[in-house]
């Protein structure tokens, strides 16, 4: 009897691997950050039109780049951030898009047309898009928070969270100083540096994701933040509130992209198109919670994320902000040894 | 390992492969009778051949190389001059600003000492983490080791269990316990004390690696204890010292290579702990394997990192020489 089982489970096995590879079923591989869509959303995709979405994770934009270079057609749809977008243009990583296959893009707000990681708009249909801030307890800040300044006041020492982050981090920096956050010059960036390691003394830990928690337990009056992290910690405290300062800031978008070497590149492109069908993005949007780039979605969505100054930032907030432009590693080095010197300063 | 598509003939391939080599090994056992066979040990050869021997041998490569694939020795000039290497790859750019009058140093690219600052601290915080495992470890040891203590063994399975644990995880958790509205603040509080700052300084770091590497130091110690002959310390009392000089001239003799083992065996990972720093230390002074993660990471540095990271490996290798010679027979249970 239980060789019998046996036999009729190597049977069963062998079946399915037969069936397997005997359906060519269409699918499509992507490759995203980990926990950034609500994923019942590709269940839906697959109902539709009966494409498999196989799904993969990368943690950062490094990562990302490297398998991207090293595995010529494991992927169809990839998420990088904006900096990396241009890069991967440079390098001849990606390939245009079709737009005849993704009419749903006439819904992206038209400020995020033609951005300056792909200027001609021709490669990237936008995913979501947020800005960096300061996250601050209104029980221990009581001035209005409008300036990176006040990261730089002593009434606030030891109360300060900054961003392990060198291009955040310097970024916000340079821009207080009245700087681009994409400065070459490097009068301009020891100016920052200095500014960083004059600011040390107030600073109470430099740190990334696990900040959110410490502001939403009070640990702390300030800290720089993603709009998206921002508000995740805001639901948590209600003290909290979040500011973009007047000196600007930076602004990033996640757009999709097909790598060049993709197997699958038309139902990437229906992928991208379902993915920017206004009830789709609206899905996404209230899932993540950061800004949509889909102006039906947040009609759609009204109240809500209109009246949430957050995720929806005024005009004049979003024209002050920068994107970032992609540096080379070159350059890169002279970045990482400044920031060096601050994260070692006494 | 969510991008490894492997497709289903190749599971089956591997099964088929394994079971294979199972039946030859189980053959081969049948035939001789015994373990004794340099056979067994080739699964373990195979695996340091490609996990240690080979990521060491491209780490080398790397330290002698630039971005191009060219030899030289650059890569090693910036541990001592931490600001060479942007010095270097900004040539014409910086000329530029020098003839317009600025200096090196004003632009923050003088000799920079981040790199052997960072190196002195960590060896300074490995001493201090490896003298207060010593201070803490032999008395423990002793006591789990002595025979008329009942609950020796119960005490190594206490210092056992946590080790189950992610050391990522448990230092997370001290987090929990130190910071301003944590455990021990939250205590302090109901009997009306105000927060006390005990995280994100030095001292924090410390305690996270005095708590992950105590049981690197108990171990070995409580290992050479344990088989020690208790009557060599009965004779010692037969002949009349008392119990510290019984301790003073057998026990402590015979425990020296635990002791040295176990220095080793805290010294080497405290010297290159990483993370900690950044969790407890709130990042705000770095120790050496922070500064070789930054480098291959964040400023994509391959070249520099892997000669930062030689660097550490000949510091090792000099501090496993020391070990030899103090217990050439391995008697501590050195596990490397």
């Amino acid at each position: 009897m239980k060789k019998l089982s046996l036999v009729l489970a190597l049977i069963l096995c062998c079946s399915m691997l037969v069936v397997s590879n005997a359906a060519a079923e269409e699918v499509v591989n992507v490759y995203n950050w980990y926990d950034y869509m609500d994923e019942s959303v590709f269940d839906m995709f697959t109902a539709e039109t009966g494409i498999k979405v196989n799904k993969m994770y990368f943690t950062t934009n490094e990562d990302m780049m490297v398998q991207v270079r090293v595995s010529p057609g494991a992927y169809d749809l990839v998420f990088p951030s904006d900096y990396c977008v241009e890069r991967m243009i440079a390098e001849g990583l990606i390939s245009e898009l079709n737009f005849d296959n993704i009419p749903n893009s006439k819904y992206t707000s038209q400020w995020l047309m033609n951005p300056g990681y792909d200027p001609d708009n021709k490669y990237s249909v936008p995913f979501m898009w947020g800005t960096v801030g300061i996250l601050y307890n209104t029980k221990m800040v009581d001035e209005p928070v409008d300036s990176w300044g006040i990261l730089w006041n002593e009434k606030y020492a030891n109360n300060i969270f900054m961003m392990d982050s060198l291009r955040d981090t310097m970024g916000l920096t340079l821009k207080y100083q009245g700087y681009s956050m994409n400065t070459r010059n490097l009068v301009e960036l020891k100016a920052a540096t200095d500014k960083l390691v004059q600011q040390k003394k107030l600073v109470k830990a430099y740190g990334v994701d696990e900040i959110k928690d410490k502001m939403a337990a009070g640990e702390a009056a300030l800290a720089v933040m993603w709009s998206g992290d921002a508000l995740y910690a805001m639901e948590l405290n209600e003290d909290l509130a979040y500011a973009v300062p007047k000196e600007g800031s930076n602004i990033w978008v996640d757009p999709m992209v097909i790598p060049a070497t993709a197997k699958n590149k038309e139902n990437a492109e229906k992928l991208i198109d379902f993915l920017c069908r206004p009830e789709i993005a609206k899905m996404n949007c209230e899932y993540i919670w950061y800004s949509s780039p889909n102006s039906a979605a947040i009609e759609l969505m009204g109240e809500d994320y209109t009246a949430n100054s957050t995720i929806n930032p005024a005009q004049d907030v979003i024209e002050r902000c920068e994107w970032f432009h992609d540096i080379p590693d070159t350059f890169l080095t002279v970045y990482n040894t400044l920031w060096g010197q601050v994260k070692n300063a006494k | 390992m969510n991008n490894l598509q492997i497709p289903a003939w190749g599971i089956w391939a591997m099964l088929a492969g394994f079971a294979a080599f199972i039946g030859l090994l189980v053959a081969y056992f049948k035939r001789n009778h015994g373990l004794k066979r340099p056979i067994f040990a080739s699964p373990y050869t195979l695996w340091i051949i490609l996990f240690t021997v080979v990521p060491c041998i491209l780490i080398a490569y790397y330290a002698f190389t630039d971005v191009n694939g060219q030899f030289t020795l650059d890569n090693f000039k910036n541990f001592w001059d931490s600001n060479y290497d942007a010095r270097k790859t900004m040539g014409p750019e910086l000329e530029m600003y020098l003839e317009m009058g600025f200096t090196a140093e004003d632009l923050g690219l003088g000799r920079g000492t981040v790199n052997v600052d960072t190196l002195i601290y960590s060896l300074w915080m490995a001493f201090l983490c490896t003298i207060i495992c010593l201070v803490l470890g032999y008395p423990t040891a002793h006591i789990m080791a002595d025979r008329e203590f009942k609950l020796g063994s119960t005490l190594v399975i206490l210092f056992v269990i946590p080790m189950w644990m992610n050391f990522l995880l448990r230092t997370i958790a001290w987090m929990s316990i130190l910071e301003d509205t944590g455990l021990i603040n939250q205590v302090l509080g109901w009997f009306g004390l105000g927060p006390v700052k005990l995280m994100y300084n030095s001292g924090a770091v410390l305690l996270g690696m005095v708590y992950n590497y105590l049981p690197f130091m108990v171990f070995p110690i409580y290992n050479v204890l344990n088989k020690m002959d208790y009557k060599l310390s009965e004779a010692a009392m037969d002949l009349g010292c008392n119990k510290w000089r019984t301790f003073y001239k057998v026990t402590l003799p015979l425990s020296l290579p635990g002791v040295v083992s176990g220095i080793t065996m805290v010294f080497m990972p405290a010297v290159t702990t990483f993370f900690i720093p950044r969790l407890l230390g709130g990042g705000s002074t770095e120790m050496f394997g922070d500064l070789i993660e930054r480098t291959f990471l964040t400023a994509n540095n391959w070249n520099v990192g892997s000669a930062l990271s030689l660097l550490m490996m000949v510091l090792i290798l000099l501090s496993l020489g020391l070990l030899r010679k103090v217990d050439p027979d391995g008697e501590g249970g050195s596990m490397i």
